[in-house]
Formats: C-alpha cells, structure tokens, sequence
C-alpha cells in the first residue's frame, strides 16, 4: 500500500459545491432532446389503444402522402432486423422469456405499445401523420390481475401461458420454526405500480456515417446498451458510440434497452439521415417501464418474548406484458432483505412471476429492496401490536447487535460485513423526541381527539454497491458487477479522471474530483471528471443499485494506486534516491528523511517530455483500473415519522420526518444529504400519493401529471437528517445512499398512519393511502366491521 | 402563418410563426434556446417556465403568438453580468441534482420572490407548487429561495 493513504483527508468530506451547477443553473445543457443535427428528421409513434388485441391491418398511405413526411413504418416493415429486445436476467432454467419486437407485429400486449412509426421533417408534422396511419385491430380480453391470471380459463398474454418463472429460496428448518409457535402473523401486503417520472423525458438520436453510428440517449446506461445493441441486434460493437449527455434523472426508468433506442438506430440506417424522438410525458408514463406492482403474503412466527423464530414470504410479481432488461430479477433483488436487520431461525421465499396486458415492470428506485423493507417493517409493527410491545422494542429484541458484526443473515447468502442499528436508534429517537410525542399520543388518545397522533418506525438495511460478478453470475444475470476508472496525468499536472459510472444526478463530477485530489495530492479544481460516453469512457457497467461510489470509487483509488506507483518510478530517478526510500504524501514525493521533494506535477512533465527516465520505464503514468467488490455493501438507518390523521377527512400530514442513516463514510456530505431527501420524497411519494392506474379494459388512467401526483413542495414535509458511521469493509469505507431514503419512508410513513388509526381497530390500509382510502378505512372499522384493513385491501383505484 | 415581435433574452425577433406554435419550441426549435427544457406538456410539471414581462408562465402552455410583444427572460437571460441571487443560491444550497427542473424552478421563483420578497418556508412551498423536481425532495429548493429572498432577489 503507498503512502497516499496517510496523506490528510482534505477534500474527501468536505461540502464541496457541485461542478456540474455552473451548466445546468445558466441552461447551457446537452439535454438529447436540445440535439440539432444537419438533415435530422423527427419520428413519432403510433401506439395501441388497446390492451390486448390482434392486429389486422396497418395502411399507412395517407400518412406518406402528407407534406413533410418522409417515410412511416409498421412493424412488419422491419422484418427479421428488428430482433426482440433482451432480457439479461433469465432468473431460473425454465423461465419464460416471450419474443418482444420493439415494433409489435401481430399482436399488442400493452396500451402504448409501438405498432407504427412516422418520420417528417419536423416534430409537429409528424405528431399530424400518426393521427393519420389507419390500425386496425381484433380485441382480444386483456389479462389486469395477476391473482387470477394463472387460474385455469384465464386470457393468456402469450402462446405459453401467464406464468413467467418461479423462483423458491430459503434456508433453515421453516417448519419447525413455525409449529408451535406462541405467535404467527400472516399479512397481505399491495406494493403498487408506480411510474418513475423522470423529469426528463426519454429523449433518443440516431445518426450514422458509413456503417459507424452514433446513438445519443437520455440513459443511464451507454455502456450495457453499446454491448445489448451489439449483442442482440447485430451492430459490430467497434461501430457503435453511445452518448448519454446530461440526463434529467433515471430512478432506474433510463436503465433500459428501449424499443426506440433500437428503431431510431434501424429508421436512421434505412433513410440514411439522423433521425430524433422525444417522448410526450403522456408516451411516457404508458411506455416508460413501471415500478414495484407486487403481491405480498408474509407471515412470522415468533415466542411470546417477541423473538422471531421464522418469516415465510410468497410474492406475485407483475412482469407486465413482456420481460424487459432485469424485470424478472427485480423482486429478487428484495428476496434476500425480507428478514432485514433481524435476527431468526429459519426464512423462506417464493416468487412467482405473472405475465398481465400492461406495461412491463423493471428497475425503480430501490427495485426490490423497497418491497421487502415494508413487508417486513410493517409485520413488524402488527407483531409489536399483538404482544403489546413498543415497535422499537420489538426491533431491538431482534435485530443484530453491532457486536456481532460480521454477520451471516438467515439467508445464508448475505454476510453484513458492519452495522450498529443502537446507535443509528438512539440518535433518531433523541431528534425526534420519541418519548415526548408517545406521551402526547397517548393523552391524545385518551381524550379522543378527532386529529390522531401516529408514530412510524423503519430500521432498515439494504443490499447495495452492485455487485460482485461472481453472486450476480450464481443468480445467472447475464452481466458482471465491476466498474472502471482511468486517470490520465496531462504533462501540465491536470488530470483527466475517466470513470465508467454514468451520473445523471449525482454530482460524480464533483464527488469523484474530490476523491482523486486526495489521492494524487492534486487541487480539486485541476481534475476533470469524464464519463456518459463510450469513446471517452470505452468501459463501464454504469450507475444504478447504489453502486457508483462503493464500486466505481474504489476502481478510482485502484487506478490512483498505480499512477502514483508509476510516478514513484521516476520521482526516485529524479531525486536520484533509491525508489523505497521515497514517499509519496500531499502531491509530493519524499527522498527519505531529507528535505528533497518533487511534485507530482513535476514527474508529470518530466514523464511527458521523457528525456531522462529510467532504462526500461514507459513514458506514460496512466493508468486504470477494473473493481470488482467481494460483496455487497449494507447501508442501514432508522427513521421516524409523526403524522397526523384527521379522522373526519382521512387527511394525513406528515408533522415531522428524522433519518439517521449509516451509509458508511461520506466523501461529500451535501451531496449525501440531497439524496436522503430525494429519497424519502420518492419513498412517502408511494405511500401517500402514487399509483399506475387501469382501468377494466386495460387502459392507463394516469398518463399525465395531472393524474399521476409526482408530490410538490407543497405536499412534502421538511426533513431531519442526520448520520452515524459504521465504516464499510472496503478502503473508502463507503457503501452507496441513492436508494436508502426511498427504502426506508414508505414504511415510516404507514407505519405512522396505521399508529394513529390502530385504537380505532384499523391494521392496514393500501398504498397510495389518500385521503379517500384513510377516510373509508376509519367509516368502515366505524360501522363495525370485524377486520377494517382488508376492507379496502383490494388495491384498486381510489 | 403569423408575425411575431418578441424580444428574448434582450434580442428582439420577428419571426411568422403557425398559429399553434408552442411558446417553449418557439424558443428551443426556432431559436435555439434550449435552457428552457420541456417536462410534461400538460402545464403540471413547470419545466419550461419563463418570465413574460416579468411574470412566470408555463411556455408548453402559451403559443408563441401570445408573446407577440412581450419581453420574455429564459435561464439563459437571467444573469447580469454574474449570476442571479437565485442561480447563485441554488448552487449555494445544492437545490438541484439532475438540474432538469431548474430553469422553471429557478424563473417560478423568480416571480415568487417579486410577489414577495420575505416568504416564509410554507409560503415558498405553496408558491412553487406548480414545479415538479423528482430529485431534491424541495429541502434544499426552500432553503435555496430562502438564501436568495435574504440576499434581496425579491426587491
């Protein structure tokens, strides 16, 4: 290990303001979308208004007689060319993967299903000829509810049936875990579908140059999608440059191979001229992949004491109508985090993934991880409730203590390698003034206030820093978990940081720059942080799954290792002292015990002009360097919410919000908090507000912001955050915070509501829990009725 | 087609435009002022505001032809010379991320602090209701107008 190690941390946790404001505060962006290439035409897509049905004909005459239209296409047009678009995950041996056309040709599955194209000289006529290209159709029935979608006599979306796959795991004697147990608990929980709702909207450019092309994107995956075009649609993969410039957030809906990324590229081949789509944010809740959508039966079985015994987990997963790039994967990304931070003898799981006529389902914020943490921090409040114990009691009689750490979870497959949930609780508490509101929801209780007072509880951990190759290859996903980084020392002692993380959002312009100052003892503002394109950065697995730091971090120091082992080389030369009497801290390289130094600046130059190195030493101190983590890392926090219910209108308002997360060590301690903060907004976005609605026929009743309530300022509290630190293993000490906010809230959030509604008799309420759904609940346990949740559990639209 | 006079960013233009030309692709696809970015379509999530004679609209929901003689101040026209007290603010207070919203963010706030000048906390969330960010959860966006009302944006 070199010396840099010792050198003073001076940039690494310091608030450093981002770099990348000074382009996106003036305006002076590289959104796709802003992309104006010579002879660039504009294409727009003629979708089904069906759910399911046969398609009998397409004319697209009228459309290329208009003036300005250039060409239209319907699927068939594209023949064999077209492909099916990959699924990278095929979770077991047996799984059934349909054939997926990025233009459907005889049957559509979805509402907003691709089945012709028009390409016009400008966007507005285009928009003009789709209203001209006549489709018709055969209605078949459409498949809208997975719980009986695999009865006998049921539609079938495809030829071979609704099932998908089905996917058992477990570990430990299940059985003998549950007989005899003083207390079992069985609960069905509803993980609604949710739309990402990136504020950018997918944005793609084709062009091509010979047999070269250039395909810009509003991605978070150049590299993945440069190997999947390659891979699954014949393109030589020397020939293809994928571009993601500035993107306007992802939230996973931009990790994707998208059926248009891979029109626009055979439309722009075929005409011989760039060719650009922009999706209408209407084009985009329907056919932007949604989220969550899951069945939850969780039982738990514990002693009189409160301690778990054993936790069952049966899960209906909602594909959609096709599987996309990870869908089968996702609900298993949470198979692994039902038991959470607690301790238990034995667990199984089982998932069964269903094919329905609505869009596909994959990768949102979180992506399974967000599904288990509220199965089992909710079963956890209704098992406090049924042994009369506070919530964070019963957690704490549960969970793994700080000393035990490593620590190898019921699953048998994690191994925590660091955690203290004490410390993580005691802090939140003492913000949130736990003990103080528990007496005043008490009093309040006791005098019957209309306005109900509730407390929620989330202490939660997650797998992050995805991943290492050799899990993510016995789970037979179809990519490995490394990342790169490259540094390239410019002869005037600047660098060029190259990273294969793709940011859009998280400030890896600044956090990386940050990282590398320390390093290589180089000022912050020397460094350039490179990435989003795969002739800049030709290698990378991209950002999604909290990875970018605990994975493309660590790539960084691997590649600032080498640089300065190779500037040690001929730092030694220059200071004419054997190289293992050097030392290399701050920027400067030590002869031993004297007072000679040299920059590293100064090595630079000397290594560009390379007139004076030693014999056999390369003229270069680039260098890079490939990650691979040896697991994953484990972020964990407890979070509290108060809310108030007014029990005459079902209105909750959320009266305060403390985080305490553990997210490792920071490199940039404002960027960390704007991701707890946009996290829990996303994650109290699914509890109150959020839901991807059909109607009976199929079609999505939430295609615009005014019906699917993306919350505002206005609807959001202010939150109380803070941090303690228990180092990851690896040498950053890092673990990953994109996820963990939306993780934790949406459990906080019922919890809290269920809190203040449970003297009333109420245990459950479906997500998004409006005003309405509050509201019927508390009429419903008014007039008597013997179970109130599952009055209302039935997960349909409010 | 229509004759429009509209001065842009301090550039005054006249241009004939179709009727039904959108306020927002007049700027991005006419003229090439792609600062103001488009997120919805529907006037919901306040991507593409701008100032029309000082006041904040939503320019997917204004045609171009109802600018015909006004004074419209995108992103890209905002600073003087420096940056704006909220541009400056906004950096300041890490109140963006991806930075799709923040030209509408920062020209609705704009006219939030010209109403006026010393909101409170609440009456800074009330007031940008109309602009979605997906990616702050608005913590930082008030304290970024807060900073920016303290350092007399509003007056």
């Amino acid at each position: 290990m070199t010396a840099t190690t010792e050198a003073p941390a001076a940039e690494t946790g310091a608030p450093r303001l981002r770099k990348e404001d000074a382009r996106l505060v003036t305006g002076q962006t590289t959104w796709t979308d802003n992309l104006v290439l010579p002879g660039m035409l504009h294409m727009a897509f003629v979708r089904s208004p069906f759910a399911h049905a046969r398609i009998t004909s397409v004319d697209l005459s009228a459309a290329k007689a208009m003036p300005g239209v250039i060409a239209a296409f319907s699927g068939a047009d594209f023949g064999d060319e077209q492909g099916s678009l990959p699924c990278a995950w095929p979770v077991t041996p047996d799984i059934v993967i349909p054939h997926h056309p990025p233009m459907a040709t005889e049957e559509v599955r979805y509402v907003g299903e691709a089945v012709a194209v028009v390409i016009a000289r400008d966007r507005y006529t285009a928009a003009d000829a789709v209203g001209s290209v006549d489709v018709s159709y055969d209605p078949l029935e459409p498949v809208l509810d997975i719980r009986t979608a695999l009865d006998e006599g049921s539609p079938k979306v495809h030829e071979a049936g609704n099932k998908s796959y089905e996917w058992p795991f477990g570990n430990g004697d299940i059985d003998a875990a549950f007989a005899g147990a003083p207390v079992v608990i069985e609960r069905n929980y509803r993980q609604q579908r949710l739309i990402p709702c990136a504020m950018e909207p997918r944005a793609v450019v084709a062009s091509w140059v010979g047999d070269e092309v250039t395909l810009w994107s509003a991605t978070q995956i150049p590299h993945v999608l440069r190997f999947a075009l390659s891979a699954f649609f014949g393109i030589p993969e020397q020939n293809i440059r994928v571009i993601a410039p500035d993107v306007g957030g992802g939230f996973g809906s931009k990790l994707q191979v998208c059926a248009e990324e891979v029109l626009a590229l055979l439309i722009a081949r075929k005409l011989g001229r760039p060719v650009k789509w922009t999706e209408s944010r209407s084009e985009g809740n329907m056919t932007v992949h949604h989220g969550r959508d899951q069945w939850q039966r969780i039982s738990i079985a514990a002693d009189s004491d409160g301690r778990l015994r054993g936790l069952k987990v049966d899960l209906l997963a909602d594909m959609g109508a096709y599987l996309m790039l990870v869908t089968p994967g996702v609900p298993l990304l949470g198979a692994f985090m039902y038991p959470g931070i607690y301790k238990m003898d034995a667990y199984s799981f089982r998932c069964t993934g269903v094919f329905s006529t609505k869009m596909p389902t994959d990768a949102y914020r979180g992506a399974g991880r967000p599904e288990a943490t509220f199965a089992i921090e909710r079963i956890m409040d209704e098992l406090a409730a049924e042994l009369g114990m506070d919530p964070l009691e019963i957690r704490e009689r549960n969970w793994i203590k700080h000393e035990e750490f490593p620590y190898t979870t019921v699953t048998g497959a994690l191994t925590y390698d660091s955690g203290n949930y004490e410390a993580a609780t005691a802090r939140a508490k003492e913000l949130f003034g736990y003990d103080a509101l528990r007496a005043e929801q008490a009093e309040r209780n006791a005098r019957g206030d209309s306005v109900r007072l509730g407390l929620g509880v989330s202490t939660f951990t997650e797998m992050c820093g995805l991943a290492p190759s050799r899990v993510l290859g016995s789970l037979a996903y179809g990519a490995g978990g490394w990342e790169h980084a490259s540094i390239r020392m410019l002869p005037t002692g600047k660098v060029e940081v190259v990273t294969g993380s793709s940011a859009h959002g998280q400030g890896h312009e600044t956090a990386w720059s940050q990282i590398v100052a320390d390093e290589l003892g180089v000022p912050f503002d020397d460094i350039r942080v490179l990435h989003g394109d795969t002739q800049v950065s030709p290698k990378g697995m991209d950002t999604y799954g909290s990875r970018s730091l605990a994975v493309g971090g660590m790539a960084l120091v691997g590649a600032c290792d080498k640089v300065v082992a190779k500037a040690k080389v001929i730092a030694s030369a220059m200071l004419e002292a054997p190289p293992e009497s050097v030392e290399f801290s701050g920027g400067k390289f030590r002869a031993g015990g004297g007072g000679q130094e040299v920059a590293i600046q100064d090595v630079a130059l000397a290594t560009f002009a390379a007139h004076n190195l030693p014999d056999g030493v390369e003229p270069s101190l680039d260098s890079d360097c490939t990650y691979d983590p040896d697991n994953f890392s484990f972020p964990h926090g407890t979070h509290l919410c108060a809310v108030e219910v007014d029990t005459e209108t079902g209105m909750v308002k959320i009266r305060s919000y403390v985080a305490v997360d553990d997210i490792g060590k920071v490199v940039n301690p404002l960027i960390v908090e704007g991701q707890v903060h946009g996290g829990i907004a996303q994650g109290i976005a699914q509890a109150l507000y959020e839901e991807a609605v059909y109607d009976d026929a199929g079609n999505l009743l939430t295609t615009t912001l005014a019906d699917y309530l993306v919350p505002s300022a206005a609807d959001l509290p202010s939150y109380v955050t803070d941090r303690t630190e228990s180092p990851a293993a690896n040498r950053l000490g890092v673990k990953g915070v994109g996820e963990a906010g939306t993780i934790a809230s949406t459990p906080a959030v019922v919890n809290a509501i269920i809190d203040a509604l449970r003297p009333l008799g109420i245990r459950d309420i479906t997500m998004p829990c409006t005003p309405e759904r509050v509201w019927r609940a508390i009429e419903t346990a008014r007039a008597g009725a013997a179970t109130s949740g599952t009055s209302n559990s039935d997960g349909g639209a409010a | 087609m229509t004759q429009i006079n509209v001065t842009v960013d301090g550039v005054s233009y006249v241009d004939q435009v179709e009727p039904r030309l959108l306020l927002v692709h007049y700027l991005r696809d006419v003229l090439g002022k792609t600062g103001t970015p488009i997120g919805c379509d529907t006037s919901n999530c306040g991507s593409c505001t701008v100032l029309m004679d000082g006041v904040s609209v939503k320019s997917c929901s204004v045609l171009a032809v109802q600018a015909d003689g006004t004074e419209i101040t995108t992103i890209e026209g905002l600073a003087n010379g420096e940056w704006h007290p909220l541009q400056k603010a906004f950096h300041a207070e890490h109140a963006l991320q991806c930075g799709y919203c923040t030209p509408g963010m920062i020209l609705a706030s704009a006219d939030l602090l010209r109403d006026n000048p010393n909101p409170t906390d609440q009456e800074i969330r009330d007031g940008l209701e109309g602009n979605l960010c997906r990616c702050t959860g608005y913590e930082n966006i008030v304290r970024a107008v807060r900073r920016a009302a303290q350092a007399g944006a509003g007056q």
